[in-house]
């Protein structure tokens, strides 16, 4: 007999070892999220998962499924704030949806638009971030990194390599590259890497490749992140 | 420098989870981590580079550049303010011909701010080279800026710079005699192992870092580990701003504290134990060494610890600058050689610390308590404070008062009681547990210390109403912005927008939405964050705008909407280049 939990009413299964956010996504459920991907080691650093379980607030891509959870997911409250921290993440980083290449295919907008940020509502950080295009095949442009944790992960686990890093402390957080130069070139990534590949924003990004899908017709031009999330995300090993 | 890394590294036995030790010690001879020095040190120890520069970039008294051959940090706490830091400060780096936060232009020596260095008590305070200086006045300072320029190592300075008092004020259950050495460890053993967890377990002993967590239940939970590689650990990173008696129990009673961590290790069936010192106590380390070394000669640490087949060792870790680390689970992380990040929960410490291995950390208080009930049994400890808060409490007393320095009390002690024994008058109000506590007012001064009412770590910083309670809220916050680690959004983006926004209404530029829009911020970090410094991060605003709504009130402009910032001023570029300075040039602030 598989055990269940409760989201937002719903009774959904989940199998011993599961976080909340696997069980959830397994059963339709999303939560949003943008540290958080399957198959990937949980992070827990973004907080956009944060749900209430028993009343104490949890972050679902971290936390196991446990019976006699009772879960709140798709609350006011939580979508208010959920919305407030990627506005945080907006005003940390420079983000400029309109000239990014990303556009439409990037996480961070998909997750805005789903939780109906419609300003960045905190002053802006005005950071003053590089740009990496060192690369003859790659580029990186810090000014569009949200410390995710990802690309560190995917060298790691998925590319045997160990490219990334986040260094710093506080606001001063930075990804630094892994090579004497500290420049991108010098290190062993290569385009096809799923360090490449994973970034949900625009902060890495394969060189001349930008424009091949017209704006307009990209993922989250077309359908909401929920969506595209439950039907990407939904097969587990 | 090859052959002093290599020797370092020898030295350390080979291991990675010493990075941190090794570095201090590059930190130390060459004032700083150089590129080379990476490089040699990733070849040596079979790590990423990336790793080493995360760990230099976390921690404040480790640096990618040149510190100069004098590192000098000015403890940058609300206390050492008080005692006219600032103006000191001014004197220094006059005196140096060096900005604050800059190196001087020989490579000499450097000036810069640090957190709270533990020396509430007996401030202005500061680090030079890492050893602690007390008492900081314009005569002291100008010795100082004369040893510098002739280049006199600091190991020939005069010791009475580096003096540091104890300042004990009142002594109760624990502070009045040091139990005698291994006095405790013989009771446990004839007792029995079991029994003196009871004892422990009848003493109602809560963890005295700040949490409060029932001790013997968590040495319980660690025993009953499947795992049987186990460890101890001794959380001394007393980070807290305020905080100071950690310091005075490890110079007066670390028999005791050491004491503590063995009887806790036989209990739970640990091999090794961890003192986790913070940096800013290196002047500790010496003595500290000296005592463990003195109790292994005792047969009280090492094999077959009095006799009795229990096996247990100390080795003293230094940390590198960073409040977080006080976090039971950045402090582990820190352990092994890594920043302190706070992990994931669950698991707890408990079930995974050290290597993954169940872990106890405890503070240093809790330790020297466990020994003495130990010794006089739990209930004669339960006989003292209160239900729910048993025993006594040590305090840091720092502010505005007669006689600065620790007190005893038993729990349930009122703060009317403490204020008359300490000598303070005419007080407006408290900053109880420090930055991440609650400020209370003079009108709640019959409230009492204990878990059930004023919970506190220790720190106990008082303000006289000549005090102006939105400074120490502004040195408050900038202290959280320092020292989140960064790891999740809602502190490291929160903490940054905190400031901002309370800046904006302290320095007359908020109006009628901006104390909401301070709120909204603190609740949201508050209620986000990952961690306990997050969560806490918001006090210092949350309890003074709910008893002193006025005083933010009174900082606002009447207008409904106030720009943040200073549109002429921040015109005067665009004057410049285009060369005008007619009337038109200069817009009003909000137009009418
Ligand atoms: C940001 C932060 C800083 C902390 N600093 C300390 C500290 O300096 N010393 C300490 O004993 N506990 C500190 N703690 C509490 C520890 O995480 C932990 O609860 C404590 O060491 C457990 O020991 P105890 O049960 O004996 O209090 C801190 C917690 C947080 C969240
Ligand atoms: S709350 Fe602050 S200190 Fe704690 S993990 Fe998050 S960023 Fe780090
Ligand atoms: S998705 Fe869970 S914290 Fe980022």
């Amino acid at each position: 007999m598989s055990e269940t939990i409760t989201i937002d009413g719903k009774e959904i299964p989940f199998k011993a070892g599961q976080t909340i956010i696997e069980a959830a996504t397994a059963a339709g459920v999303y939560i949003p999220h943008l540290c958080h991907k399957p198959g990937y080691k949980p992070h827990g650093s973004c907080k956009l998962c944060t749900v209430n379980v028993n009343g104490r607030r949890c972050s679902a891509c971290t936390f196991p499924a446990a019976t006699g959870q009772a879960i709140l997911n798709k609350t006011q409250e939580l979508e208010d704030n959920r919305r407030k921290i990627t506005q945080m993440l907006f005003v940390e980083g420079n983000h400029f949806c309109p000239s990014c290449e990303k556009t439409g295919n990037c996480q961070l907008q998909g997750v805005a638009y789903y939780l109906a940020m419609k300003d960045n509502h905190f002053p802006h950080f005005f950071a003053n971030r590089e740009l990496d295009a060192s690369h003859p095949d790659l580029l990186i442009d810090h000014n569009r990194c949200i410390f995710c944790n990802l690309c560190v992960r995917a060298s790691q686990e998925k590319d045997g390599k160990n490219v990334f890093a986040i260094s710093g402390r506080g606001i001063n957080k930075r990804l630094i590259i892994n090579s004497k130069t500290g420049l991108l070139k010098d290190s062993d990534i290569e385009v096809n890497d799923c360090a490449v590949q994973v970034c949900p924003t625009g902060a890495i990004l394969e060189k001349r490749k930008g424009y091949s899908t017209p704006i307009g017709q990209r993922i989250y031009d077309t359908q909401q992140i929920d969506q595209v999330s439950l039907t990407q995300e939904t097969v587990y090993e | 420098m090859k052959e002093f890394i290599q020797k370092q590294f020898e030295k350390n036995h080979l291991q990675s989870v010493k990075l941190l030790s090794i570095l201090r010690e590059i930190q130390a001879e060459f004032h700083f981590i150089s590129k080379d020095a990476i490089e040699i040190l990733a070849n040596l120890l079979k790590i990423e580079r990336t790793q080493i520069i995360s760990v230099v970039e976390f921690y404040h008294f480790l640096s990618l550049e040149f510190r100069g051959k004098y590192e000098i940090f000015l403890s940058d706490s609300i206390t050492d303010h008080m005692l006219d830091k600032q103006s000191l400060a001014n004197y220094f780096a006059k005196k140096l011909g060096v900005k604050l936060g800059q190196l001087r232009g020989d490579g000499l020596v450097s000036l810069d701010n640090t957190a709270c260095t533990g020396m509430c008590d007996q401030g202005p305070a500061g680090l030079i080279n890492g050893y602690a200086i007390t008492q900081l006045s314009k005569p002291r300072i100008d010795e100082i800026v004369s040893l510098i320029e002739q280049q006199v190592p600091v190991e020939d300075w005069s010791k009475e710079i580096f003096k540091v008092a104890d300042n004990i004020c009142k002594t109760d259950l624990l502070l009045t005699e040091e139990i005698s050495q291994g006095s405790a460890l013989q009771n446990t053993f004839k007792q029995g192992l079991t029994e003196t967890l009871a004892e422990i377990n009848l003493s109602g002993l809560r963890g005295r870092g700040g949490a409060g967590f029932n001790t013997a239940m968590k040495w319980q939970f660690c025993s009953q580990e499947k795992e049987t590689a186990r460890y101890v650990v001794c959380n001394a990173d007393e980070g807290e701003p305020g905080t100071f008696k950690d310091r005075v129990l490890l110079n007066q009673y670390a028999h005791q504290v050491f004491e503590g961590m063995t009887l806790c290790a036989a209990i739970i069936g640990a091999k090794a134990g961890f003192l986790y010192l913070r940096a800013e106590y290196l002047h500790l380390y010496s003595k500290l060494e000296a005592i463990l070394a003195n109790r292994r000669d005792n047969n009280l640490l090492g094999k077959n610890i009095l006799k009795q087949g229990v096996d247990f060792d100390i080795e003293i870790r230094l940390g590198a600058g960073a409040y977080i680390c006080g976090e039971e689970s950045a402090l582990i992380e820190s352990l092994e050689g890594k920043a302190g990040i706070p992990r994931n929960r669950p698991p707890y410490p408990v079930v995974e610390g050290y290597l993954n291995k169940p872990t106890v950390v405890n503070n240093v208080e809790t330790f020297l308590a466990a020994a003495k009930i130990a010794l006089i049994g739990g209930q004669a400890f339960a006989n003292l404070g209160t239900k729910q808060s048993t025993g006594t409490k040590i305090l840091s007393i720092s502010g505005d008062c007669e006689h600065r320095g620790i007190y005893e009390y038993p729990f349930g002690t009122t703060i009317n009681t403490i204020l008359n024994n300490c000598g303070a008058k005419d007080v407006l109000g408290i900053q109880i547990g420090g930055p991440s506590g609650t400020f209370i007012s003079n009108q709640e001064f019959d409230r009492v210390i204990g878990f059930e009412d004023l919970a506190t770590g220790g720190s106990f910083i008082i303000f006289n109403q000549q005090r102006n309670i939105l400074d120490s809220v502004r040195n408050f916050t900038d202290f959280f912005v320092d020292e989140s680690c960064g790891f999740c959004t809602p502190c490291r983006v929160g903490t940054s927008l905190l400031k901002k926004q309370l800046d904006k209404i302290v320095d007359g530029h908020g109006s009628a939405g901006d104390i909401v829009a301070l709120e909204e911020i603190c609740q949201l970090v508050k209620n986000y964050s990952h961690c306990g410094l997050g969560q806490t991060a918001a006090n210092p605003i949350l309890t003074t705008l709910q008893r002193y709504p006025e005083v933010y009130q009174k900082q606002l402009k009447a207008i409904s909407y106030e720009p943040g910032f200073d549109l002429n001023a921040s015109l005067a570029p665009a004057r410049k280049l285009a060369n005008r300075d007619d009337a038109g040039a200069y817009l009003a602030q909000v137009e009418d």
